[in-house]
Parts: C-alpha cells; structure tokens; sequence
C-alpha cells in the first residue's frame, strides 16, 4: 500500500516536471493563435531556445543568463514568424513550419562548429542549471519514509521554473480575460476588422502577441535544455512543440482546459516511461516501442475522437488586409 | 456663420491605376443630414473610409469644426469625434455587447470597474435615443437591426459628434429602417451630424437635409433634399436620364406552366423551410414574391430549379411531374426543359468570379452541342457566343477574356441574365436582380424581364426591394415563415397590407 502511495507521487511530480515545457508552448501558441498567427513553430521556437539558454549558460556558468539566452532567442524566432504573418501577409503554416526546420538545422551546425560534440553543447556544472531540490542524502539514502520523501519532492522538490511555470497560468488567465489588452487580443483574433476600426493597431496588437509567444516558448526551451536537462542534445525537444499544438487544439484555445490537457499528455509520458518492461500475465512484456508510442496514440484518439469541434479563432491564419 | 462640422478640400486617392477620389471637396453642417449618393463605385465609401482614417488620402485636407485635421488612423477620426458604422458589420461575434462597445475605448488596462461604468453610461445613452439592447447578449444571437444598433452604440459610446452611416438600410427591414430613421433624426436634432452613404434615392428623400451626389470619384452635384425629385438625383449619378419607372403593358397571362401542390423543403438540417405552398405560374406573367429575407423564399426558388430536394408535395411544369429534384442531375434536366435560374447570390451561384466571362457566359450549357464537340469544347464557338451576349446585353467592357469578378455589380448579373434569357426560356426564376447593380443597369435589366414576359415566358421574380416586386410584377405573393400569407394582383397591391403580410398577419383581406 504505501508503495503504491510513494509510486503515485512519484508519477504525478514526473508528470508534472513533464508537463510544465508542453503547457509554456501550448500557452505560447495560444496567444500566438487567439491574436490570429497560426503557429506550427512552437517546436522550433523552443528547440532554438534550448540551445541558445544551453550555450548561454556554459559560456557564462549562469542559469539566469541561460534564460534570459532562451526567452530572447525565442522573441526572435517569433518575430521572424511575426514579421512573416504581419508585415509580408506569407502563408503562416509555411512560415512557422521553416521556423522548425531552420531550428532543428542551425541548432546543430552551430553547436557542432562552436563545441564539436556531435551536435551537443558541453555537459553543464550544476550551478549553471535550474535544480530542484532533492530530499535524499548525498549518497541517495533517505532517513524520510519514502511515501513522505515522494511527497515532499512533488510538492517542494522542483525547480525554480516550474514554480513560475505554475503562477504563470492564473497570471495569463487574468491577462487574457480581466485586462484591456486580453480583450484586444481575443478581439484581433476573432475579426481584425472591428479592431481597426475601434481605433486599434492591428499589427502592433499582433506582434505584441507573438513576443508573448516567444517568451512562452522562450521559457519552454530553457526549461528542457537547462532544468530538465544539463546541455543541449540534438532535436531535444523531440515533437513536444508539435504535441502542446495539439494541446491547445484539445483545449479549445482556452488556457485552463488546455493546461489540462497538458498535464493528460505529461501524465501518458510519465506513465510509458514506469510501463516499460511491465509484464502483462498471458501475453508477456509488451515491447518498448509500443509502450512509447502510448502518449502520441493517446494524442490522436483524443484529437480525433473526444476533442468534439473545435472551432479556431476566426481569423486566425488569415492576413490582415483592408477591405476597400 | 458657424464653421462647417466636416470641410473636405480637394480629396484625392488611387488604388493604383483606379483613380478612386478625384478632388473631392465638400461641405457638411452641424445639425444636418447629408446624404451622399452614388452609383457602386462612384468613390462614395472611399471618401468616407478617408475622413474615418480608414484609408489614406494621396492628397487633400479634412477639417472638422474648422480646424485642419491630421487623420492617419481611425483613433485620430474617433479622437476628433468622428465614428462610422460600416456596410458590413465589424463587430465581435463572439464577444457580448457590452465588451464590443468598449473595446478600444477601455478606459484603464483592468477591465472590470471600467465595464460597470460603461454599462450605466450605455443604459442611458440606449434609453435616450431607444436603442434597445441587451449589453450582455452576445452578438453572435443577434439580429441584423440589433448588430446595426450595437454599431450606433460603440460611436455613441466613443463621443461621436459626425456619424457616418454606409448603406446601413441594405440589411434592414422597412420597419427598422423606420426607426433608423428616427434615431438620426433625433442625432440631427441634438446639433450633431450624419453623413449616410446610399443609392437608395426614396432615403435620401426620406430622410436627408442636403445631398452630394458623386459620379466616377468626383462629386457633380450638391443639393438641397427640399429641391430634389428621384427622377433628378438619378440623373446625376447616371449622367443621363434615366426612367425610373418601367413602362409595361398589362400582361395577358396564358395557362399554368408552373404548378405547385402542398409543397414543403426541408432545409438539410430538417428545419421546414416552405411549409405546404400551393401555386400556379401562368406563362405572361411576372410573379413577384416578396417577404423578409429568410422567410423561404430562396428555399422555394432553389427547390423548383432543382437545387434543394422537396419533402413533400409536387412540382408540375407544363403538366409533367419533375420529381424529387436535389441532384446535379435534376437541375441539368429541368434546364434543358427551359428552365432558367438567374440566382440569388451571383458571386455564389451565379458566376465564378476567377473564370473568364467566356467561360461563364456558358456555364450549365457546357454540354451544348454548339459549344461542344463531344470531347473538346470549341473555343472559337464559345467565345463567339460571349461576344454577341455582351453586344446584345451591353455588358461593359465588352472583353470576353476578363475575369467574371472583375466586372461592375451591374455588368455581372447582366452576364448571367444574358445566359439564362438568350434560350428563351418558358420558365424564367430571377432572385435579387438588381442587388449591387447600378441605376443605369437596373433600368436595362427591369426592361429586358418584361421583354421576355411579353414573349410569353411565365417569370417568378424574388427580391428584397419591395418597389422592385411592385413595380414589376403583374401579381404579388407574399411569404412569411415559408407560407404564403397573401396573394394579389400587383395593380391593387397596397404598400400597408403588404407589410402587415411580410410580418405574418394572416388575416388575407377578402
């Protein structure tokens, strides 16, 4: 029984820890997407973060520079899309699409150039990352009761980011809902034209919301390479960009269902990492492929059976031109 | 004298080689409605999208109270109290009354004390000039007149001291437009002004102290309402004159072509649309069907050419039962019985706005042998037939290889009018023929329906201008909540009745 009580803690702080880089994107791409800029480059915008905070923060020995590396590496990413959206009227799938493939290239030729490890940045020193906080000895004994241990380290054990990770989502909510600007946002979105026309810039309102957008997946990406991680690995974001997408798509574009959702597709994660190796009686162990796709099968039975209709904002993807 | 609420000197704008405004200048004074009128295209809009900031000016000066302004935006318009409710609505749908008014005009960067606040001013502004809304609604459940008064609240709301209105009549019905009326009264009244864009010419007269009448971007005429007649105002805006009034004989109508026995359609959510209709059409006669729109006249018409299934009931032509209908196949049938359809919507149904007018003026005939040589089109046969369309229905510019969209409002339905009537056909459907056409287009389009009635055709005119049906038709129907709720010879047609019919007063005078 209190194995079963130490496992569940432990799998709902995993969860968590899994869920917090999936909710900051999905987050980022909802303002991107609620002021009417499709954004299909959430993945990019966190990866090129990733590696920005990762070599900041080698090169500085400084966690806070790391992040400040990574959430200016993403306003950047996100005004590249911006002005693409904005200024140029491009086809915004197009455009946050070359952001993921132009991540996911200059990421690893960078990082091949300046550390020559394959892609990699340098392992980081502990001091140059984000740590939570462990509630065991040095040598990995406890004197605490495991179940209090599992329990402290969910509540207490994480690290600096996924505490402002967490204050951010009731923060964005009242920015969304209870704020001039969240109602200009939602506005824009859904029909530029009435903006305009209320005296308000639409681009201005629009690129206002992509740098939110960026620092999101700023955040996101710094998050996986200097908190969950100690250095960059090629492609470390692994389609986590893609599946906050679809996050936000199964939460409607609505900020608290879609941090649910979130902490639904973290909680998938977390599970196939325990479920591997598991032996079911009379069929055997299931191979490990199987149980890793578990959170991407999860993804689609959710979007394309149980999300219902999901209706986007109106405007979103279209250009904004003055009708004559 | 009081300075002029609103001075525009020499307004000039392009759209590249469009030479939208030229030198515009006008006058408009405090506590006057002054109507501004033009054909489409006439520059009418543009001017006003100027004075809102909406668009830039090339060249010119707007000065409003005297002062000369500099308008880049619409909050510099809104700032020197300026508002303007737009043809096409542009509101929020999914945002309720109350938050599309304030948007832009908040107030403070949190929204809650500030929406207290704004929802008692609006109580009494609303009060004050009855405009009833519920703030809390959203405006998605709204209808046309309610989304146009939350449009006059959002300029109320922001101060505006010049209201400019364009084409706000065109979606409302002949009450709202009444009380529309009223409200710019009262706003003229209180020392303010209006400026409201039309081609309406009987609003103009209805309602507006002065008139500017513009011709191909330039302003040709400046008038007082009192000294005006339709016939005059018609004649500057078309630059000839035009006759108003369509000069037919009295039909002579022949037997039943079209019959309908207790018909219903059912919309494709299984809503009634057309609930038990029963109507014959006689060859010779133009039957016109009004109504509010959305009271089952478009499902009527789209299910006799075919377009929509039926779910009960008959339709007869010429005696022979035509079936269930529904299917790309009907339609083709009963057009090559001889029946025509010149559709509501031209943009919809009626052209493809990216093919060529060749291409449409055959559209539905594409399997005609003289177009088609079984398995190739012929091309020099086909863009033959446009030419001589064009010719005989003075489509302009006569350039068969031009785009379908790219023709004037009047010159499209021209195009589709011309393919539907050059068969003769002995069944003739015209649903909104003069929607966005141009006077001088209307007057030709007006003469050749009558022509073709009185070469014997039976023909169904649906329109969303009562003075159209009336001056057209030889008989009136009229429709409400997919019945018909009266039926009268169009000669002892009385406007009142009409009315009391379209709202769906069932009590059919004897």
């Amino acid at each position: 029984m209190d194995d079963f009580i130490t496992v569940s803690l432990a799998l709902a702080a995993g969860s968590l820890r899994l869920a917090i880089p999936l909710m900051l994107g999905a987050l980022g791409g909802l303002f991107s997407e609620r002021a009417g800029i499709v954004d299909v480059g959430i993945e990019g915008k966190m990866l090129i973060s990733a590696f920005a905070s990762a070599a900041v923060a080698h090169a500085t020995n400084s966690p806070w520079a790391g992040l400040a590396a990574g959430l200016g590496a993403g306003i950047v990413f996100a005004l590249i899309h911006g002005v693409g959206a904005i200024a140029f009227r491009g086809n915004q799938v197009v455009s946050g699409m070359a952001l993921n493939i132009l991540a996911a290239g200059l990421t690893v030729t960078i990082a091949a150039a300046l550390y020559s490890q394959g892609g990699r940045t340098p392992q980081l020193p502990d001091a140059a990352r984000f740590r939570g906080t462990s509630f065991a000895a040095a040598d990995g004994t406890s004197q605490l009761d495991p179940a209090l241990r599992a329990l402290f380290e969910l509540v207490a054990g994480h690290n600096i980011l996924v505490y402002l990770s967490l204050v951010l989502v009731p923060a964005l909510v009242w920015l969304v809902h209870k704020t001039r600007f969240g109602l200009r946002l939602r506005a824009v979105g859904e029909n530029p034209e009435a903006v305009d026309t209320a005296g308000i810039q639409v681009a201005t309102l629009r690129y206002q919301a992509s740098i939110i957008s960026g620092l999101l997946c700023g955040l996101a990406g710094t998050y996986i390479a200097i908190a969950q991680s100690a250095s960059f690995v090629p492609n470390m974001t692994a389609g986590k960009g893609y599946l906050a997408l679809a996050a936000l798509i199964f939460g409607k574009w609505r900020i608290w269902p879609t941090f649910f959702a979130c902490l639904l597709f973290a909680f998938a994660d977390a599970a196939q990492s325990r479920l591997q190796g598991l032996n079911i009686p009379g069929i055997g162990a299931i191979p490990v492929q199987f149980i890793q796709a578990l959170p991407y099968v999860l993804t689609l039975v959710l979007l394309a059976g149980l999300v219902g209709r999901a209706i986007p904002p109106k405007a979103s993807g279209v250009p904004y031109v003055k009708e004559r | 004298m009081t300075e002029p609420a609103l001075e525009l000197i020499g307004i000039d704008k392009h759209f590249g080689s469009n030479h939208a405004n030229k030198s515009v200048s006008f006058r408009v004074q405090r506590g006057e409605v002054l109507g501004l009128i033009g054909e489409n295209g006439a520059g009418k809009s543009t001017v006003m999208n100027m004075v809102f900031g909406y668009l830039k000016a090339d060249h010119g000066q707007i000065l409003v109270h005297g002062h000369e302004v500099d308008i880049k935006v619409p909050a510099d318009a809104i700032a020197h109290g300026i508002g303007m409710v737009h043809q096409h609505f542009k509101l929020v749908d999914t945002f309720s009354v109350l938050e599309n008014i304030i948007l832009g005009s908040e107030g403070a960067f949190q929204l809650a004390d500030r929406l207290a606040l704004a929802r008692g001013e609006l109580a009494e502004l609303s009060k004050a000039f009855g405009l009833n809304v519920d703030l809390d609604a959203l405006v998605s459940g709204l209808s046309v007149g309610d989304k146009q008064k939350v449009e006059i609240l959002k300029a109320l709301y922001r101060k505006a001291d010049i209201l400019i209105l364009d084409e706000p009549t065109a979606v409302l019905t002949p009450d709202e437009t009444r009380h529309l009326f009223d409200i710019l009264r009262q706003w003229r009244d209180q020392g303010r002004t209006v400026i409201l864009i039309t081609h309406k010419l009987k609003e103009v007269l209805a309602v507006t102290d002065r008139v500017i009448v513009m011709r191909r971007g330039a302003v040709v005429a400046d008038l007082d309402t009192a000294h005006c007649t339709a016939e005059g105002l018609a004649e500057h805006m078309v630059g000839r004159p035009v006759i108003l009034q369509v000069s037919k004989s009295v039909a002579v109508p022949g037997g039943d072509v079209v019959t309908l026995e207790h018909l219903s359609v059912n919309d494709s959510d299984g809503i009634p649309r057309v609930r038990d209709v029963s109507l014959s059409l006689r060859a010779g006669e133009i039957t016109g069907l009004a109504g509010v729109s959305g009271n089952g006249q478009s499902e009527l018409i789209e299910a006799i050419a075919g377009l929509m299934p039926i779910s009960h009931g008959t339709i007869r032509f010429r005696g022979q039962d035509l079936g269930l209908g529904g299917s790309a196949e009907s339609v083709r049938k009963r057009r090559e019985m001889g029946i025509a359809h010149v559709p509501e919507d031209r943009l919809v149904r009626g052209l493809i706005a990216e093919l060529s007018a060749r291409d449409n003026a055959i559209l539905g005939r594409q399997n005609d042998p003289s177009f088609n040589n079984r398995n190739f089109l012929r091309p020099s046969a086909i863009l033959n037939h446009c030419r001589s369309l064009m010719a005989s229905f003075d489509v302009r510019p006569s350039r068969p290889m031009q785009a379908g969209g790219h023709f004037s409002g009047g010159n499209q339905q021209k195009i589709v009018l011309g393919r539907e009537m050059e068969n003769a056909p002995a069944f003739l459907i015209v649903g909104q023929p003069t929607r966005g056409v141009d006077i001088g287009a209307i007057e030709f389009i007006h003469k050749r329906i009558v022509a073709l009635r009185d070469q014997g055709a039976a023909i169904l005119l649906v329109s969303a201008e009562l003075d159209e049906i009336l001056m057209l038709s030889d008989r009136v129907i009229v429709m409400s909540q997919g019945a018909i709720m009266g039926d009268i010879p169009a000669s002892q047609a009385d406007e009142r009745q009409i009315g009391l019919w379209m709202a769906g007063d069932h009590k059919v005078a004897a």
